[in-house]
């Protein structure tokens, strides 16, 4: 993963504070911003590969924020962050321009992860590939066909969207939650463990009669498609 | 205010006022055609003694001529209590009669006229008359008429009633008022003095019912009534708040613990993450509780009415049921799926998905045959259906477990309640109460039924009709 530029903007000092330093080991560069003016400003100058912004902002709010930014043209991916985690909060943040929306308190694997899933989005107007391949995986959006070093894997439609997802998300975590809002549409968080069991599914198709295993289990985040000698 | 401000003000005591004026306007219409009607008659039998006068004068003209007439007017003329008369001759000069004067010109136009008149020492001397004149063939006027004292007497009479019934009136209306207006407002006084009370903190004290049965008492029954529900909310409130101090405090207590042994850990590197990722876990269950708890109290406060659409219920529930799926085998349980397909629902579909798989979840937990009912395979199956029946939208989920008692089948669906045996397992208490929220969002209710064996839960829903669901939802 490329080290990525992030604008933090969080009027919380010590969560803005630990946010900074957090990306920063994990490898990523990040500024700060304290309100929605000098937000909006850094924002709207810098070039930044994904924005994170909290809704409660003094001066401006996170929502404004972002609508003045896509109303200018700036189609930087952002991240909303907010207190309030239901439903309606969620689809009102998406519908002012945010491209994902966390809800404090979160975990920041989770919030890591969807911060990289939004980074690979960037290049614009760019063809969407229509096969994506992974050492001798390789999956193909059109036929729906997978194969695995040439030999032909039978998916349920359902294992076939959840590897297309982690395989778009390739070398990336990607989270319990991301999966059931990408592959299910569902954003309430199950109580047992029925993601787990789904993954592992498909890893029984996909890595238990090859080799080397493909499809991670990231302790702590989530899971993670790669070429284990990249 | 002084009293009598109070009094003036009163509601009571306008309408008081209004009463009495149209009563005083209606007893002057009755009057005013009592009197109308009195004075026709008495016309009218004017007119007809009149007429017999003519009559006989006009058979003694054509008998004796002038001379005869002349004779009968003098006559009469003498008789106490007589009609009037005036014969003139053609020159307008009086030659016989009772009438010592009158206006110019009434003898001008013959027929009735009403017309003052004097007599020779009469008492007053210029009275009021109803007259008939004619013009005899050889130009000679005659006049015969009555006087109108008495008609002006009676209406004399009539003004004297209408204005005595008046002041009767005017004196009941108040008394009346008096009466109404103290009686009202000191109802109403002891009303406001309760609800005041209520206000200084006195809840349990209710608003006066006199007995009567009139509106002022079925208000106060109504307001009563509002104060009860109120009330009864407000416990159930408090129940809830010292419920989440409760449930709270035990995980709370648990993070706490693992934190003081992650300080206590010393140089054990390994001691040390596993306290911590244990209080991670404790943080995370702690979080689910609260969201769950936020969810519901915004269901049942109806926010999130706002995002209601149709969706496709059939694709929701495939959705949720295939989410489960692999666990559920796992678990060695089988979930059937019976929806007819497009089955549309008006709603919101993540909260309504979310309700169903807690039910899915519960179901599992509490009925799969990991969960020691046996392994009976006929006992595993986990049946989740929905239909449309009449006007609603009916989603059950089925299992084969140990169900639920009767008695407490109300009790399951309160929050954090965990019935016996539950609560050796994982879970908050919260899954029927957010799935019964969530129903009552839609406008609908969740309830618990006797599988045989097993546990049914149902969530019976308006079907997609919007007019069918409060108008706040159709109002997006």
């Amino acid at each position: 993963m490329l080290a990525m530029r992030l604008l933090i903007i969080e009027d919380d000092k010590d969560a803005a504070a630990y946010l900074v330093k957090a990306f920063r080991e994990a490898g990523h560069l990040a500024d700060q911003a304290a309100d929605g003016i000098v937000g909006y400003d850094l924002a709207h100058d810098g070039d930044y590969d994904v924005l994170i912004v909290d809704r409660m902002l003094p001066k401006m709010d996170g929502l404004s924020l972002i609508g003045a930014l896509r109303a200018q043209g700036k189609e930087t991916p952002a991240l909303i962050l907010s207190a309030l985690g239901q439903v309606d909060d969620r689809v009102k943040g998406l519908r002012a321009g945010g491209d994902d929306y966390l809800a404090k308190p979160y975990s920041f694997s989770e919030l890591l992860a969807r911060v990289e899933a939004l980074a690979r989005r960037r290049p614009k107007g760019a063809p969407e590939e229509t096969v994506y391949r992974l050492a001798d995986l390789m999956l193909d959006r059109l036929s729906h066909k997978v194969t695995r070093a040439g030999a032909e894997i039978s998916l349920q439609p359902r294992e076939f969207r959840l590897l297309e997802y982690l395989m778009q998300n390739a070398g990336k975590v990607v989270t319990r939650t991301m999966l059931l809002e990408h592959v299910w549409d569902y954003h309430f968080d199950p109580q047992t463990n029925v993601i787990d069991v789904h993954v592992s599914r498909l890893r029984s198709k996909i890595d238990k009669d090859f080799d080397p295993p493909l499809l991670h289990t990231v302790r702590g985040a989530g899971y993670m498609i790669r070429d284990a000698v990249r | 205010m002084t009293p009598f401000v109070r009094v003036f003000r009163a509601t009571a005591f306008r309408l008081t006022l209004a009463i009495l004026g149209l009563s005083a306007i209606g007893a002057a219409i009755v009057l005013g055609a009592v009197a109308w009607q009195v004075m026709s008659v008495v016309d009218e039998e004017t007119r007809q003694t009149i007429e017999s006068e003519v009559s006989r004068l006009s058979d003694q003209y054509e008998q004796g001529g002038l001379a005869a007439l002349d004779a009968l007017i003098e006559m009469r003329s003498r008789e106490p209590g007589s009609s009037l008369y005036l014969l003139t001759n053609n020159a307008g000069l009086p030659l016989a009669g009772n009438i010592s004067s009158l206006p110019d010109g009434v003898l001008a136009r013959p027929g009735y006229v009403y017309t003052p008149y004097e007599i020779a020492d009469g008492d007053p001397p210029r009275r009021m008359a109803l007259a008939r004149i004619f013009v005899l063939p050889n130009g000679f006027r005659l006049l015969v008429g009555h006087d109108l004292s008495d008609r002006a007497r009676i209406g004399a009479v009539m003004l004297r009633a209408l204005a005595t019934s008046l002041i009767f009136l005017a004196i009941l209306a108040g008394l009346g008022a008096l009466f109404v207006t103290r009686r009202v407002l000191s109802r109403i006084d002891a009303m406001s003095g309760s609800a005041r009370a209520i206000m200084a903190g006195d809840l349990d004290r209710r608003l006066p019912v006199s007995g009567a049965g009139d509106e002022l008492d079925r208000l106060a029954q109504s307001l009563n009534e509002m104060l009860q529900r109120i009330g009864a909310l407000m416990a159930g409130l408090r129940e809830v708040s010292d419920n989440v101090a409760h449930d709270l405090r035990t995980p709370l207590t648990r993070l706490r613990n693992h934190a003081e042994l992650a300080l206590r850990s010393g140089q054990d590197p390994a001691a040390l993450r596993a306290a911590i990722e244990k209080m991670i876990e404790e943080s995370d269950s702690l979080i689910k509780v609260f969201d769950s708890l936020l969810l519901i109290a915004r269901a049942e406060a109806g926010a999130d009415r706002a995002h209601m659409k149709a969706f496709d219920l059939a694709e929701a529930l495939a959705g949720v049921t295939e989410l489960y799926e692999p666990v559920a085998e796992e678990k060695g349980a089988k979930l059937s799926l019976n929806v007819s397909p497009g089955l549309a629902l008006f709603g919101n579909r993540e909260l309504i998905g979310q309700a169903i798989a807690n039910l899915i979840d519960n179901a599992l937990k509490y009925a799969a045959p990991e969960a020691g009912v046996g392994h009976d395979p006929s006992r595993a199956e986990i049946s989740i259906s929905a239909e449309r029946v009449g006007a609603s939208i009916v989603i059950a989920v089925a299992d084969r477990g140990p169900g639920v008692a009767p008695e407490d089948r109300t009790r399951a669906l309160d929050r954090f309640v965990r019935l016996e045996g539950a609560r050796t397992r994982p879970g908050s208490g919260l899954g029927l109460s957010m799935t019964s929220a969530v129903a009552r969002l839609h406008g609908g209710e969740v309830r618990l039924e006797d599988n045989a064996p097993g546990l049914k839960v149902l969530m019976i829903l308006p079907a997609g009709t919007p007019a069918a669901l409060p108008r706040a939802i159709a109002a997006q």
